[in-house]
This record gives C-alpha cells, sequence and structure tokens, in this order.
C-alpha cells in the first residue's frame, strides 16, 4: 500500500495516455462480453426446451410443411400424451425494420403445451375465443405502444395481404428463453384466409416420460418414413439447436473476433507499457540507487499495468453488464434474454489480467534487469 | 578501522571489443565522519569509483569493503537492501522524479523499511528541514529552482540516515549562489550530524569545502591532501 502514491502518480504522468489505454481495455472488454453473450445466449436457447416436449418437422427441412391430418395420427402413437402446431407467418409491422416472431398456432392445444406462457384467464378467454385475434408478449406493448382491443395490422411476407388481427391478450413468460416480443394467432384464420392452403411447420408432443423420448421419436419417423412428407422428430432442445447452428460456427466465428479483438488491444497496451518504461529508464536508475530491488521494480510495473488491464475491465465489463443488464436488448428479437452472464464476467477479469501480464512482463523485466549504471547513463 | 577499503581495485569495460581499463591496482581508505572531496579530469574514473563504492557497480578484481561488507560479492538483492541501509546518493542533476512532490520523493528510501507512515512524514519533514525546505513539502520538481531541487535531492539521501553519502558533482549544474548552499549544507551534515562524505567534483572551490582532497588522473591516484591512501 505504500508503493500506492507512486504507482498512481506513474499512472497520472501521461493522463491522456492512460486514460486512452484504459478505454482501449474497456472497449476491447465490452466487445469481449458482447460477443460471448452472443454466444451463450445461443447455447442457451439451444438448452431451452421441456425434457416432455418433441418437435416433429419435415425431415426435407424446417422450411417444408407437414399434413394437418399427420395431428391424429401422432396423437394416437403411444407415449404421447398432447399434440399441437404452428406455422410461421413472417409478418412485418410498419417499415419493418423491427424483427418479432409471428406465428400461427392452434391456440387451445398451444397454450396448454406452453405453461410458460401466462396470460390472464380473461384475456386468454378473449383470445380463444376470437378467430381473429392475437395474443402479444408483453414487450411488444412497449415497443410499439400496442393495447388490448387495438387492431394490429400485419403486411403478409409469405402470405401476401394485410392481415389485421385485434389484440386480445398479453402473455408473460417464466421461461427466459421464451422471448416476450412474440405474436401469436389462430391457424384457422390463416387456414380461412389462405383457402386452405395452409399446413402445420411444424408439430410439438407432450410425451408421458423423457426418457422414453428416443423411442418416441423413433416409431413416429419409422411411421411416416413413406408418407407424403417423412418426419423427422426431435427433443425441444435439438429443435433450437437446430436454429442456432442455421447461423453456421457462430460460437468459434465470435470467439474468434473476441480473442482477436483482445489481442489487438494487448499489442496497444503493451506497446503503451514499453513507451512508458522505456522513458523511465534514468528513475529506474534513480529508484534502484536508493535501494529500490530489482523485484520491487517488476511487481511495481505489473501493478501498474494491472491498474489499466483492470480499470479498462471494470468500465468494459460494467458498460455492458449495464447496457444488456434491462433485458432490452434482443437484436430484433433474435437472442431472447441477452446479457453477459457472470461466467463472462469472470472471463472478462481473468482476461484483463492475463492483459495485465502479457502487456506489463517484457516492461517490467527490462526495468528488473536493467544494470543501475547502464540506467544512469540516462541521468548523466 | 575505515569506513570504505578497497583493495588492490580493478576496473575494466569493454567497448567494441577493446578493453578499456579504468584503474588497476587502486587502494584507498575513506575513516568514518570524513568529508572528502574526490577531483579529477573527465574519464579519470572518479565516478566509476563512486559507483563501486555505492555498489552500483562491481569491481573487475580486488575488494571493497564498505560498513563491513564486501560488496562484490553481495547479490542484487541484498545489495539493493544494502544500499538503501547505507548509501545517500546524489546525482549532478537532482534526478527527482518529476510526478512526486518534494516530500514523496524524499520519502522514497524510507518505503523500503519498516517505518510507520507517521515515522516516514516525520522524517522527511525534519530531513526537508535541514535543507531549509519544510515549507516546499507539497512542491513538485518543476515548481523548485534547480538548487531547491538539489537541497531536495540531498534529503533524499540523507532522510534514511545512510552511514555514507556519495556525491557526483552535486554543484555541476548550479549557480554560485545555489552551489554555495549546497556545500554549506554538505559541510554542516559532516560537522553537526558527523556523516561521512565523498564527492566528487570538477569545481576547485567545492572541493575546498572538503577535509580532504583526492586527485585522479587516468585512473591513477596521483595527489591526496589529507587522505588515508
Amino acid at each position: 500500500m505504500k508503493f500506492l502514491p507512486l504507482v498512481l502518480a506513474n499512472l497520472g504522468r501521461h493522463k491522456l495516455r492512460s486514460a486512452l489505454t484504459v478505454l482501449s481495455v474497456a472497449l476491447a472488454l465490452f466487445l469481449f462480453a458482447s460477443l460471448r453473450s452472443v454466444v451463450t445466449t445461443l447455447d442457451a436457447s439451444a438448452q431451452f426446451g421441456s425434457a416432455t416436449r418433441m418437435v416433429v418437422q419435415n425431415a426435407t427441412g424446417i422450411v417444408f410443411p407437414l399434413p394437418l391430418s399427420y395431428a391424429s395420427r401422432l396423437q394416437a402413437t403411444p407415449g404421447v400424451e398432447a399434440v399441437t402446431w404452428a406455422n410461421w407467418f413472417g409478418g412485418q409491422y410498419g417499415d419493418g425494420k423491427r424483427f418479432f416472431a409471428n406465428f400461427a398456432v392452434d391456440p387451445a392445444s398451444y397454450l396448454a403445451m406452453y405453461p410458460e406462457i401466462a396470460v390472464p384467464a380473461d384475456q386468454r378467454a378473449a383470445f380463444l375465443q376470437d378467430r381473429s385475434s392475437a395474443l402479444i408478449g408483453s414487450q411488444l406493448t412497449r415497443i410499439f405502444g400496442w393495447k388490448l382491443g387495438q387492431d394490429v395490422t400485419l403486411r403478409g411476407t409469405i402470405f401476401p395481404g394485410d392481415w389485421t388481427f385485434t389484440v386480445r391478450g398479453i402473455y408473460t413468460t417464466t421461461a427466459k428463453s421464451i422471448g416476450e416480443d412474440a405474436l401469436m394467432f389462430h391457424y384457422d384464420y390463416l387456414d380461412e384466409r389462405t383457402q386452405h392452403r395452409v399446413q402445420p411447420g411444424w408439430f410439438v408432443l407432450r410425451i408421458a416420460d423423457a426418457s422414453q423420448a428416443p423411442a418416441v421419436a423413433r416409431r413416429i419417423d419409422d411411421d411416416f418414413r413413406n408418407s407424403s412428407a417423412a418426419t423427422k422428430t426431435g427433443t425441444e432442445q435439438a429443435f433450437q439447436a437446430g436454429f442456432v447452428t442455421m447461423w453456421g460456427n457462430v460460437q468459434f466465428l465470435m470467439n474468434s473476433i473476441g480473442m482477436a479483438v483482445v489481442f489487438a488491444i494487448l499489442l496497444v497496451t503493451g506497446n503503451a507499457m514499453m513507451m512508458a518504461a522505456r522513458e523511465r529508464t534514468a528513475e529506474v536508475g534513480v529508484l534502484k540507487t536508493v535501494g529500490f530491488a530489482d523485484r520491487t521494480l517488476f511487481t511495481l510495473v505489473i501493478v501498474e499495468a494491472g491498474a489499466i488491464a483492470l480499470a479498462g475491465a471494470a468500465l468494459g465489463l460494467g458498460a455492458a453488464t449495464g447496457l444488456y443488464g434491462n433485458g432490452r436488448f434482443t437484436f430484433g428479437g433474435f437472442l431472447q434474454g441477452f446479457r453477459v452472464t457472470g461466467a463472462t464476467q469472470v472471463l472478462g477479469v481473468g482476461l484483463a489480467v492475463l492483459l495485465a501480464v502479457a502487456s506489463g512482463i517484457v516492461p517490467a523485466l527490462r526495468a528488473a534487469r536493467l544494470p543501475v549504471v547502464q540506467a544512469l547513463r540516462k541521468v548523466e | 578501522m575505515p569506513l570504505v577499503e578497497m583493495r588492490d581495485v580493478h576496473k575494466r569495460f569493454e567497448r567494441d571489443s577493446q578493453v578499456v581499463e579504468v584503474f588497476a591496482n587502486m587502494t584507498v581508505t575513506f575513516e568514518p565522519g570524513s568529508f572528502t572531496a574526490l577531483m579529477g579530469p573527465s574519464g579519470s574514473g572518479k565516478s566509476t569509483l563512486l559507483n563501486l563504492i555505492a555498489g552500483l557497480d562491481r569491481p573487475s578484481a580486488g575488494t571493497v569493503i564498505v560498513a563491513g561488507a564486501d560488496v562484490g560479492t553481495l547479490n542484487a538483492a541484498r545489495l539493493a537492501a544494502w544500499r538503501a541501509r547505507h548509501i545517500g546518493f546524489v546525482f549532478q542533476a537532482a534526478n527527482l522524479l518529476p510526478v512526486l512532490t518534494a516530500a514523496q520523493n524524499v520519502e522514497l528510501p524510507l518505503l523500503l523499511t519498516p517505518l510507520s507512515r507517521k515515522e516516514r512524514r516525520e522524517r522527511v519533514a525534519f530531513a526537508l528541514g535541514i535543507v531549509g525546505l519544510q515549507d516546499r513539502m507539497d512542491h513538485r520538481p518543476r515548481q523548485l529552482s534547480g538548487g531547491q531541487e538539489q537541497r531536495v535531492a540531498i534529503a533524499r539521501a540523507v532522510v534514511a540516515d545512510p552511514t555514507l553519502i556519495l556525491l557526483d558533482e552535486p554543484t555541476g549544474q548550479l549557480d554560485a549562489k545555489s552551489s554555495e548552499e549546497v556545500l554549506s549544507l554538505l559541510r554542516r551534515l559532516n560537522d553537526e550530524f558527523k556523516k561521512t562524505i565523498i564527492m566528487v567534483t570538477h569545481d576547485g572551490h567545492a572541493a575546498a569545502k572538503a577535509r580532504t582532497v583526492l586527485h585522479l588522473e587516468k585512473g591513477v591516484l596521483v595527489e591526496r591532501q589529507g587522505a588515508t591512501a
């Protein structure tokens, strides 16, 4: 502690340079935290899913539909307790810049399938009763200012035309991975307006015993193997993970960019520390003459580098945590529950420590090993 | 018993694959409480001699014993601790750390001691009092005159009460008035506080303040007045 004034004084020697170095570290760790949070959020969404829920999709791909007639056959499959279905609508609101999920569902069976989706009883009843109504996530009321009873018109992209729905219910959710910025409406309404040319995009099943999931999946896929549309059945987690892998190897990409940023900043910080150390060669000589040991000088330089790195880390990680902490950053609904996890913060602090050691080690060793007579030549 | 004893000391440097011998068979002693001026032309080895006594450099051969320790045999860590305890060094330029106040500069050697903060403050105030700068404690070096800076450097050299004070051209960059102030201060440290002082200087007037004057020419001790060599 008694050396603290010396460390602080050295940091304050070139205030602008110290501030810029701290800011560059802060920016690096902000970007690192942001990019890693994309990975952790995608991972979390891939983990989302009940152990007793399964998804049946077209074996050719999620964009190909399945016949509605499959519903009764799926219901009859041993081990299956309940069935529901949905279809991606892909409508846009206003200028379409704010993406949000919207899909047609079989209302009663869908809400029964997802008890995590909480809707007040009166609104639930109103939604079930009105075929042209919509159930919206609470976040959409904040984003678009929508209210109960309001007519909302979406512009269809897959199903052309203007589609007007009356907001009859606003849901909240107990699961972070289920977004509160989706809109659901009646599958029957879609079916009717498209003159029965629509088919479900996927089915969701509830099974009685989670341990039987592989057997149930095999049984369903075997049953439909020679049908007009073969199926691909998996757990809800696998279904979510499938969406994630559609992004490609996001984890590798994000981690690579994150590490590249940190490495670039390491060079910047290391350069700043080297400059600072080189400027102070004469002072190192003076301190050694006074009696400062090599180890003490080594420690002082490392502590100085550590102070810069940790200040930057506190700023960068703090900013990322604060900015994403309120859950409003969902990147257009693609990253529900986007936030900086505790593990990312710990990793960020670890990186800062690594940054301090890596950027400080060369100037610290140089200060420690510099022969005092050589250092003093700068004095004379 | 001498405070400093150099016996058969050789010092060689290698420069561009050429060996330069600064001095050979140097034997000299300095008694406790003495005040010695070391004179001689540039390159005669005065500063090298001072560096060897301070343990800032090691002899190529021979022994340098200061305050009972064979300086040439101590490892780097022990040498640093020994230097902190026994040596107060003043350079030609004050070489104060510009980011620290006068008091913080003077406090530097005390940071290496187990003294409490309060004790350190008292010692710093005392040392700055000796050099007449107690009222400039919170001034940074750029707020002081050259003479005042050098007096702060002397306060830094004496604050830990070292066994030996070494000065390398302490008045070399000062005007006549400031030089006189510094030299008077050194004389007082020797007279009043019985500090052993070895001062390298080119200045005959400065040397006259010492009790003993040694002349070095090309690494050879060619003349002495009052020293035991």
